[in-house]
């Protein structure tokens, strides 16, 4: 398809080289300083990559010393801060900003048919924050490592003689870029909805972004306030957690899991709102039973901050506290359970295409009920006390991080890959890779539920000889799931040069940023919208043309003719 | 005949088939009171896991084959939402939760309820060992109980958060500094088990491990006897040595010239030692007896002033065996 062809809706396709967003506006500085949503995310989507690489190194570091109880490849000291870097930069530099603002930032005003987001240069600021932060917190690499494990408990993140100032206000910065991204897509979706675009008909992935937002906005300002105490005790030594000082140190995990807990969901819900966008285009369905979707995003976001203590079952906090978390605990596990279902449901009687954001999205169904059921387990208090700090809750929240909301992750990049960069990835070797990365996942992870189970204490450098063969299987496991990785890194860095060009819409989805081009136009779109379901599939039909699927009848979702808004 | 068939079936494949010491595929050997329970627990979410995990894993793979794309061919009409179907897989996993709930905090309350006769055992955690102080007054380095009688453990830390894990026992409780956390168990078998600590706490929490040796009937006296007068029965260097392996110097100080946390201790009596301030000094019985009560006094060249105090912790006449003991590290006379 070397010729441009003009799609019935007036997109032009299948010629990345024309005029768009990627190359309206050339330099350094023409990305570094622009308000474009669609820039802003791709600056983040390699950010964010970068990260994830740099967290996956230390991953694999820590792994190979494992290899062998006593000295590896590192000393003990050495070990201590690569998990903790690990930690660190996965959840605060990737996961936590990973989905919303790389894949939300680029797709959500699109999904809204709209220009922009509501705040465009505070999606600015936010991405330069996030920046910073990442200079304060890498830095602290630098100036001699963070030994503390990513949850900073005291007393020992206060007594400690690792650069842990450098790293707290890192995350403290990280915070602002995050409440910045959240309160910017509250606005956005309240104000800038096409019309025809009721809440109830909004895709489901915005549903996602929405009820993170909420999170993100309420939750992260007491990360800050415990981590500018935690600055304030080390630096100017005002006792409030150190029990030397006159502080309680169990009053910092209540601060952080405040956070830290509700934090969880700022990963998993989006991961949730693209399964659901996937799951129904490639099963060729509407999606079943979206209001119930829609109810337990808010439902999970909701009950998230009421959960925190169930990370303290045996820090001695008292036995009716205990009971109240338990039993709030397992009230998340049902609107968890209510979407696996609803996803099931919409592949019944469908017309299912696997493709490799298909072949993410059972992958995630897999993973995630792993992850979600193992839950109960730790959610149940006098099984809790045996699995509490083990292995078993490494493997736990891997599964539902990883498996659920890095897959998610992927999932939404091979599927909206198209629409950032106008080209097709080879879908063999897409394949080749998800298959790999499942693989790989479960070899290093469902180990770590054995070994947990049987005792094996979390954050050890030496372990006890029964675990040594569960302990080289994980590494063996985890270097799979490097080669994964290694290979997609490949095939997609190879689409964006010698890809074959994009149809505008590639897979047949009924969402609005299908109606740009790919990539899209700098102005996102020529006409306002008059949105209509979401997931009306059967208002598309496939055009061999352009081998991209088309509207059956373009007129219906155009609101006025010429110039955006 | 056939429940108890099916329920063989069920625990053989998800491998909570007991082993006779009640270890199997998921867990570690039940030698505490509360084993038996936690593991019925374990072994009921899990039946109930699997349950579903094979509900949503075979329905998928089922639509998927089923419901695979064919060229020309599109979706099936199908219903896009189902009230009643969606109520019912909402209501199905509240009960079942609720059911965990209850079962998991019935278990929690008879783990945390100590029963009133029971044997109490001081315990002390710092950087990087634990020590198990007797009614007597005796301090150990493992933790020696009796079988079949309950053990009170009144636990405290010298510096930051550590975790008192048995998982022969199921036990597990946070140790936090500046205040005293409680736990009990009652072994049900003689036997030697590890004792984890489960809260990371720096460089050497890994090694931070100790044995729980659990007595027969009758011997756990005897023991406590013969090992509490160690002082009088042993050579001042023997009991030095001890009260080293003990007490939790050797967590941090090698005895074959290799530096850890701490310097070496080979040949240390006598030795010309450079200090961190620059000076140098001559080590003697003042300078050990100094560096065992107020260590941050006069710190050795090259290491970070880490090491706790031993003040009100070891007895004048304890200090002198160490000594002791340092002064037979010459290397002439070389350790183990």
């Amino acid at each position: 398809m070397a010729v441009d062809t003009l799609a019935a809706d007036g997109a032009a396709v299948g010629n990345p080289n024309r005029a768009n967003y990627l190359n309206t506006g050339s330099g350094v500085l023409s990305w570094l300083f622009t308000l474009d949503h669609k820039r802003i995310g791709v600056m983040y989507l390699v950010a964010i990559t970068t990260s994830f690489f740099l967290g996956g190194v230390f991953a694999l570091l820590v792994r190979t010393e494992l290899l062998t109880s006593g000295p590896t490849i590192m000393t003990a000291d050495a070990y201590n801060k690569m998990f903790t870097l690990h930690g660190a930069v996965m959840i605060f530099l990737f996961i936590i900003p990973g989905i919303p603002a790389a894949l939300g930032n680029f797709v959500l005003p699109l999904m809204l048919g709209a220009k922009d987001v509501a705040l465009p240069r505070l999606n600015l600021t936010s991405f330069w924050f996030w920046m910073i932060g990442a200079v304060f917190a890498v830095s602290s690499i630098i100036i001699g490592a963070v030994d503390t494990g990513w949850t900073f408990y005291t007393p020992y993140s206060t007594t400690t003689g690792t650069a842990v100032i450098s790293m707290t206000l890192g995350v403290f910065i990280l915070g602002f870029s995050s409440i910045f991204t959240g309160l910017n897509f509250i606005v956005t979706i309240h104000k800038m909805r096409p019309e025809g675009m009721t809440w109830f008909k909004m895709p489901l992935f915005l549903w996602g972004l929405y009820s993170t937002a909420i999170i993100q906005v309420l939750a992260t300002p007491i990360l800050g306030i415990t981590l500018l105490l935690l600055v304030a005790e080390r630096a100017l030594g005002v006792g409030i957690f150190d029990p030397t000082l006159g502080g309680d140190p169990v009053l910092f995990q209540h601060f952080f899991w405040f956070y830290s807990h509700p934090a969880v969901y700022i990963m998993i819900l989006p991961a949730m709102g693209i399964i659901s966008e996937l799951v129904a285009v490639f099963s060729g369905k509407h999606i079943f039973g979206y209001k119930f979707i829609a109810w337990s995003s808010i439902a999970i976001a909701l009950l998230s901050f009421l959960v925190w203590g169930h990370h303290m079952f045996t820090s001695g906090q008292s036995g009716i506290t205990n009971m109240i978390f338990s039993a709030l605990t397992f009230s998340v596990a049902i609107p968890s359970a209510v979407k696996v279902f609803n996803w099931l449901s919409t592949m019944y009687k469908g017309s299912i295409r696997l493709l490799t954001p298909m072949l993410y999205v059972l992958s995630f169904l897999f993973l995630f009920a792993i992850g979600g059921l193992t839950g109960l387990f730790l959610g149940a208090l006098s099984v809790d006390i045996h699995l509490h700090d083990t292995y078993f809750v490494v493997a736990h929240f891997h599964y539902v991080m990883f498996g659920g909301t890095v897959i998610a992750f992927l999932g939404g990049l091979h599927y909206w890959w198209p629409k950032m960069f106008g080209r097709m990835y080879s879908e063999r070797w897409g394949q080749v890779s998800a298959l790999l990365i499942f693989v790989g996942f479960n070899l290093t992870f469902f180990t770590q539920f054995v070994m947990g189970s049987h005792g094996m204490p979390r954050r050890y450098y030496n372990y006890v000889e029964e675990f040594t063969t569960l302990h080289q299987a994980s590494t063996v496991g985890s270097y799979v799931l490097a080669l994964g990785f290694f290979i997609m890194a490949g095939y997609l860095i190879h689409s964006l040069f010698r890809g074959k060009p994009a149809p505008a819409n590639p897979w047949g989805s009924v969402t609005l940023e299908w109606e740009t081009s790919s990539p899209p136009v700098a102005h996102n779109f020529d006409h306002d919208f008059l949105a209509g379901d979401p997931y009306d599939l059967k208002s598309l039909k496939y055009d061999p043309a352009t081998q991209g699927w088309v509207r059956k009848d373009p007129q219906s979702i155009i609101l006025s003719e010429g110039g955006a808004h | 005949m056939i429940a108890t068939g099916l329920l063989k079936l069920l625990t053989a494949v998800t491998g909570s088939l007991p082993d006779d010491d009640g270890s199997s595929f998921w867990m570690p050997p039940q030698v505490s009171t509360v084993a038996q329970g936690v593991d019925w627990l374990f072994n009921f979410i899990l039946a109930i896991s699997v349950f579903f995990f094979l509900l949503i894993v075979v329905a998928m793979v089922i639509f998927v084959i089923k419901y695979r794309y064919k060229e020309g061919q599109t979706a099936e009409e199908s219903p896009t939402h189902n009230m009643a179907l969606e109520l019912t897989w909402t209501v199905i996993p509240l009960i079942l939760v609720i059911a965990i709930f209850i079962f998991g905090f019935k278990g929690y309350l008879d783990m945390s309820t100590p029963p009133s006769n029971a044997y109490e055992v001081l315990v002390e955690g710092q950087k990087w060992n634990w020590s198990f102080t007797y009614p007597n007054g005796y301090i150990d380095s493992d933790l020696h109980v009796p079988v079949d009688r309950p053990i009170r453990l009144v636990m405290g830390s010298q510096d930051v958060i550590h975790s008192l894990y048995i998982p022969a026992f199921r036990v597990k409780m946070d140790v936090v500094p500046g205040r005293y956390a409680k736990a009990w168990f009652q072994a049900t078998k003689p036997g030697e088990y590890d004792l984890f600590c489960a809260e990371y706490c720096g460089t050497s929490h890994s090694d931070m491990i100790a044995h729980v040796i659990v007595h027969p009937v009758g011997e756990f006296e005897t023991w406590l006897e013969k090992a509490s007068n160690f002082l009088e029965t042993m050579t001042p260097v023997d009991a030095g040595r001890k009260l080293f392996q003990v007490r939790g110097c050797q967590q941090c100080h090698s005895t074959d010239g290799s530096a850890k946390t701490g310097p070496s201790l080979l040949g240390v009596f006598g030795r010309t030692q450079n200090l961190a301030d620059g000076s140098t000094i001559t080590v003697d019985e003042n300078y050990i007896r100094e560096s065992v009560l107020e260590p941050q006094a006069r710190v050795v060249a090259g290491f970070e002033p880490v090491m706790p105090t031993y003040q009100g912790r070891l007895s004048d006449p304890e200090i002198m065996a160490i000594i002791e003991y340092f002064k037979a590290l010459d290397g002439a006379s070389s350790e183990e």
